[in-house]
């Protein structure tokens, strides 16, 4: 039984949200949708905010909603840390009372991150005695982040916590996300529009369209699908989880990950950091014999797994096998004709050095935590 | 200093003074709940209650004394038996002018805590819900703070109008010095007594003066209370 399922309709003949999907114990999961697809209206069933028609919430084994058992936990009895969009600070108070407002209404037999812990790993302690209104979107956000933390709850629910920030400030808060992530142990669900959100922190996807769950599953295994809408995105292409191997003195860093090597002139971090990479199908081209005289850094040896058709479009998705990992590539029919391409062909994946330009869900190593 | 004013005369200053503070004590706890009422309540009859507490606005001050007698008089339905049982005389008391001023400034006060509620995000409840506050906690802690600039100013506003009030107050308590001749109740008598325009301009300049000095504080608190939220 998947641990939540919910049934709303609005209005008569309006929007009908019904959807079921499960939240794993660990890491989080990101609800993903256009605007409108339900995913708010989904967060706030589960922290009890509205109360749909129908439905069952179970979070870490406690059944927080059942309608056909007529349970419904009121929400301040639910133990869910919400952090909105407008952070929702209470303006009349410090950040330190913001932060303690949840702690002091915690149950005492609970378990989780303490206030100086909670203070360090967001790093607002010098905010402490400041009101929200003095501070910046990024910081009243990692407040935010740090009132719901603080409460201890049993899960943490995120209703696009980055929309209402510039991108300067959503490059500020994401690291503190990716931290929190690593460090808190609990369920986060994360509510999130934006592809680069879910690239970053999501460990598991639950694709929404129109209040129906479209797929659920591993991020990276829902991105290296072609049968979703995922993949008529310009961005569409695999996620690759890499590990930096070494720097070298030319710049060029060398990302290790399962099955090769990649060389790329973005620099992630020290040897060690831990990252995804999104490798845009459009970026990646294919030869089959392997190429010499060529600019191209990753020239990386494969195995032609799969050729799909971009339906409407002359253009079509070659899926090569490098080792354990999958590539995608959207090449033209044309392409695919001139060259032979069949499954079973060993072929060679070009990536460029450079086309790396978004980098993502780095968790710097453990020793370089500051 | 006596500023050239008789005992008396300070004795109304004083009385003013006493009934519209008490009158802002009494109205101030139901205005709040009534406030919450119009605002946040969904039941039917709330226009109805709505219209009913903006009454004393729009009904003659006298119509409003004549009320009062009706109900609080010492034979009225409720006046009776607060005499009888309780041995509480409302009529031709400071008691009986504080409940006048107070029915006559309510709507006042309702407007103005109202508003202040409005002000309040409905959002940062639910957020102190999810935190663990429960409804009474929720109130006391997040929508009454941020509440308070609006209950602040209906308090100051009722007390700057309640120090006029007249027509209620002669018409439910009388006029009796030293016990309901509050100032604007004096003024009156000054004017009706032969020689009295002298007493009665040193009222009105103290009324000017009061009313003045309510409003200047009122604007000081406001100005306060909003750097205290965090809005300035």
């Amino acid at each position: 039984m998947p641990g939540i399922a919910l049934r709303h309709a609005f209005g008569r003949h309006g929007f009908v949200l019904d959807a079921a999907f499960d939240v794993p114990q660990r890491g989080v999961t990101a609800l993903f949708g256009p605007s409108g697809c339900g995913k708010s209206t989904i967060l706030a069933a589960v922290a009890g905010l509205l109360r749909p028609q129908q439905g069952r919430v179970e979070v870490g084994g406690a059944v927080l909603l059942d309608t056909a058992r007529g349970v419904c936990v009121a929400p301040e009895r639910r133990r869910c840390g919400v952090v909105f969009q407008d952070a929702r600070l209470f303006p009349h108070l410090s950040v330190e009372t913001n932060l303690r407002y949840g702690e002091r209404r915690a149950p005492r037999d609970t378990a989780g991150p303490g206030f100086d812990e909670v203070v360090a790993l967001l790093g607002i302690g010098h905010l402490l005695a400041r009101r929200p209104a003095g501070l910046s979107g990024g910081e009243r956000q990692r407040v935010a982040l740090g009132r719901a933390l603080v409460a201890r709850p049993r899960i943490l629910l995120m209703d696009e916590p980055l929309a209402a920030l510039d991108a300067p400030r959503r490059a500020e808060v994401l690291p503190f996300l990716a931290r929190l992530r690593d460090v808190a142990g609990l369920p986060i669900l994360y509510v999130t529009h934006a592809l680069e959100e879910v690239d970053a922190l999501a460990d598991h996807l639950v694709l929404l369209d129109a209040g129906h769950v479209v797929a659920e599953g591993p991020v990276a295994t829902l991105a290296a699908r072609t049968d979703l809408s995922l993949a008529a995105r310009r961005d569409a292409g695999v996620l690759l989880d890499c590990t930096v191997a070494d720097v070298a003195t030319d710049g060029l860093t060398r990302l290790d990950f399962p099955g090769g090597v990649l060389v790329t002139t973005m620099s992630p971090g020290a040897s060690g950091t831990r990252l995804r990479l999104r490798i845009r199908a459009r970026d990646v081209a294919v030869a089959t014999a392997e190429p010499h005289g060529i600019s191209t850094h990753n020239v990386l040896r494969g195995t032609l797994a799969e050729v799909t058709p971009v339906s409407g479009t002359p253009e079509v998705f070659l899926r090569v096998a490098i080792g354990p990992s999958d590539i995608l590539a959207r090449v033209t029919r044309d392409s695919v004709a001139r060259l032979g391409l069949v499954p079973g062909m060993a072929v060679w994946a070009l990536v460029k050095a450079v086309t790396f330009d978004h980098r993502l869900a780095s968790s710097p190593p453990a020793a370089a935590q500051a | 200093m006596s500023l050239g004013l008789s005992m008396e005369e300070w004795q109304a200053v004083r009385l003013s003074l006493e009934v519209a503070s008490r009158s802002v004590l009494i109205s101030l706890l139901p205005a709040i709940g009534i406030a919450w009422l119009l605002v946040r309540g969904r039941f039917p009859g709330r226009m109805l209650l709505d219209a009913l507490v903006h009454l004393p606005l729009v009904v003659p001050p006298v119509v409003v004394g004549w009320g009062l007698l009706m109900l609080f008089g010492v034979r009225g339905p409720i006046g009776g038996p607060l005499h009888d049982w309780f041995g509480i005389r409302l009529v031709f008391t400071t008691d009986g002018a504080a409940l006048a001023t107070a029915v006559m400034s309510f709507p006042l006060i309702v407007r103005s805590v109202r508003l202040g509620l409005e002000q309040v995000d409905p959002g940062l409840e639910a957020a102190a819900r999810t935190l663990g506050a429960g409804p009474l906690d929720r109130f006391l802690t997040v929508t009454l703070p941020l509440m308070s600039p609006g209950i602040l100013a209906g308090a100051v506003t009722a007390f700057a109008a309640g120090l006029g009030e007249f027509g209620a107050v002669i018409t439910f308590v009388s006029n009796v010095p030293g016990e309901t001749q509050t100032l604007p109740l004096a003024i009156y008598s000054a004017t009706q007594t032969p020689g009295g325009e002298a007493v009665a301009a040193r009222l009105a300049g103290i009324s000017f003066l009061l009313a003045i000095c309510g409003l200047l504080l009122a604007e000081v608190i406001a100005r306060r209370m909003h750097r205290l939220l965090g809005r300035g």
